[in-house]
């Protein structure tokens, strides 16, 4: 019997012909990701393993991307940590303070994400890279430190369920709508241990900065991979960032999935989730009046320069409400200097927006723009739980750039119908050379 | 392991980030990390927990950020065992690497109520109300994850696998 791209991965690094769901294998793992949480937090279960040295087929990325700048003395003893950790490993891909941005856009733009490889990262949405048909997962500390010494880790082969999604998306929504859709359809936990598959014709029409926001979103839904089978978009991407070979891999005709949805997006309308869940999801124009005091446009969902884009497009030569705090943190340091060339900045400035270092900042509610007791965000980020952007009883609305700019300028939620997506569905490759 | 304790009794889809919230992510010292344990979720919980009790809830548990503290503090604050309906996976494997045993457990929130006394044969996937003395059998955890279980987590398992040169002994991974 065949197998899907997941379990041919998993069979390949852990030395197998073959896997089946529900097996745990160990499995070489091709990457490993650190962030400034992660890398402290990875010392003590090292040091109880008692290995030193990392495994020389191990490409080892570290990145600063949660509490930087610094916003406390605790998180700067964490970075210092962190710097001091890459530098006595001797990592070459360390991406510190101003020379990175979020992890999930530094990974594929540097390089690290390349398909048919396992990579695993101190952080949840390490799911992300499945949008280059690599299986990429979410780990604590304990498991990091088994990598780092180890260059495996024990892993279930997750059953794959496959997502078709066909028709054309209207010019009012975006990757971040069709990832709501599908928190709607599947809740929390409907795809729990779950590899995801998206395939289809309008996974195919999206750019990669498109197929990482659904990939990202994927892990609200419980997976533990989504892949995008790679294609001609995913090695125009890849050129001129990796020399390392890869090996792509697709699921076989008569590979056996656990589970397979259709879903066809032509009719899909601008969709919100509502507090304080991320499943928790609406049709926008059936919310009623909200009104809003943040507006946010940042993080490892949409913080691409496609977002800023689209965001830049329909905020161009107007005004934020004046009780609204527009916060826009491009997610690196590329997509921050692309924005400047293509006046996005600008755009965003002469809004009356705010615009930050790239870094997860409020997202993870560490600092630049916590929410205070009673006030309302809208935000292009992937969690709206109780207390994770500020306040424990602040209120979070997740929606897309178009929503979140529109919003940002009527001073409640609103879509973005009649928004130019400016360059939306470009591929960043094609000005980013 | 046979495993006895009184029951907290929690929902659906509880989260990490009122597991263990952010603030305390810069933190990793234990007796630190378990004062914290449900803060967010349940206050009462740190105050009254004892060492051995037994925590069960809805479905998918422990679902949001990859934050293994959400299961190291659980397990510092001296829970023997979790049961749920579903548990994210990142927590799952996070509190099966720091030794807190995790079993799904289909209807076990019909079994039990807050205070109850349980009896969790995880060996055997068998879980006994004492109180009412009724019973669920379930799969038990994969032979594995039991002998991770047996040594206390995945460092102390991996530890005693590896040869004094640093090595693992076995030759399970395969092509890079
Ligand atoms: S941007 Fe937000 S969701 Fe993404 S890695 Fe940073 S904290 Fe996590």
């Amino acid at each position: 019997m065949g197998m899907t791209l997941t379990e041919k991965v998993m069979a390949r690094n852990s030395g197998r012909e073959s896997v089946s769901p529900g097996e745990i294998v160990e499995a070489a793992v091709n990457v490993a990701m650190l962030h400034d949480v992660g890398t402290p937090g990875v010392q003590e279960p090292l040091k109880a393993l008692g290995v030193s040295t990392i495994p020389s087929a191990l490409e080892v990325v570290i990145i600063q991307d949660h509490f930087v700048p610094a916003p406390t003395v605790k998180a700067a003893e964490n970075i210092k940590l962190t710097q001091e950790y890459g530098e006595r490993m001797g990592i070459e891909n360390y991406y510190g303070v101003g020379r990175g941005g979020i992890c999930h856009q530094v990974m594929p733009e540097k390089g690290h994400v390349r398909p048919g490889e396992i990579i695993i990262g101190t952080d949840s949405h390490t799911t992300t890279y499945g949008a280059f048909g690599a299986l990429g997962t979410g780990v604590g500390v304990t498991d990091m430190a088994i990598v780092l010494g180890l260059g495996k880790l024990w892993l279930r082969v997750p059953g794959t369920v496959r997502v078709e999604i066909t028709g054309v998306l209207g010019p009012a929504v975006s990757a971040k709508d069709v990832a709501l859709m599908l928190l709607k359809e599947f809740g929390e936990d409907g795809l729990l241990y779950d590899s995801v598959e998206l395939v289809g014709p309008a996974i195919d029409s999206l750019s990669m900065d498109s197929r990482m926001c659904l990939c990202d979103m994927a892990v609200e839904m419980g997976a533990k991979f989504a892949v995008v089978p790679p294609d001609e978009k995913t090695r125009r991407y890849l050129q001129g960032r990796t020399r390392k070979p890869f090996s792509e891999f697709h699921s076989d005709p008569d590979a056996r999935f656990e589970r397979s949805f259709q879903f066809d997006v032509s009719n899909l309308k601008p969709l919100v989730a509502i507090p304080h869940s991320p499943s928790n999801v609406e049709e926008l124009d059936r919310i009623g009046s909200v009104s809003i005091d943040q507006a946010f446009l940042v993080s490892c969902t949409n913080g691409r320069l496609e977002d800023l884009r689209i965001a830049a497009g329909i905020l161009k030569g107007k005004k934020v409400h004046p009780r609204v705090r527009l916060i826009v943190a491009p997610a690196s340091r590329d997509v921050y200097l692309q924005a400047l060339d293509e006046g996005l900045i600008r755009t965003f400035v002469e809004a009356e927006g705010t615009v930050t270092p790239p870094t997860c900042g409020a997202c993870v509610g560490g600092h630049l723009g916590l929410l205070a007791s009673g006030e309302v965000c809208i935000s292009s980020s992937n969690r709206n739980f109780r207390g994770r952007m500020g306040s424990k009883d602040a209120a979070v609305y997740l929606a897309s750039p178009a929503t979140v700019a529109a919003s940002a300028l009527a001073g409640k939620i609103v879509p973005a119908c009649r928004a130019k997506r400016r360059g939306a569905g470009r591929d960043p490759r094609e000005v980013l050379s | 392991m046979i495993l006895k304790g009184r029951v907290w009794r929690y929902g659906d889809n509880v989260d990490t980030d009122v597991l263990y919230p952010s603030k305390y992510l810069v933190t990793f010292d234990l007796s630190e990390v378990g004062k914290h344990a449900l803060e967010g979720l349940d206050p009462e919980f740190s105050r009254e927990v004892k060492a051995g009790d037994i925590i069960v809830a809805g479905r998918n548990f422990g679902c949001g950020s990859a934050r293994e503290q959400a299961a190291t503090a659980i397990k510092a604050a001296g829970v023997s065992v979790m049961l749920a309906e579903s548990f994210s996976r990142t927590f799952y494997r996070n509190a099966i690497n720091v030794g807190l045993p995790v079993l799904v457990v289909p209807g076990i929130g019909k079994l039990c109520a807050k205070g109850d006394l349980l009896e969790v044969r995880l060996e055997e996937g068998r879980i006994r109300n004492l109180g009412s003395g009724s019973e669920l059998q379930v799969a038990p955890l994969p032979d594995f994850v039991l002998q991770i279980l047996a040594k206390g987590g995945a460092i102390p398992y991996y530890r005693e696998r590896m040869a004094p040169h640093g090595r693992v002994q076995d030759k399970t991974t395969g092509v890079r």
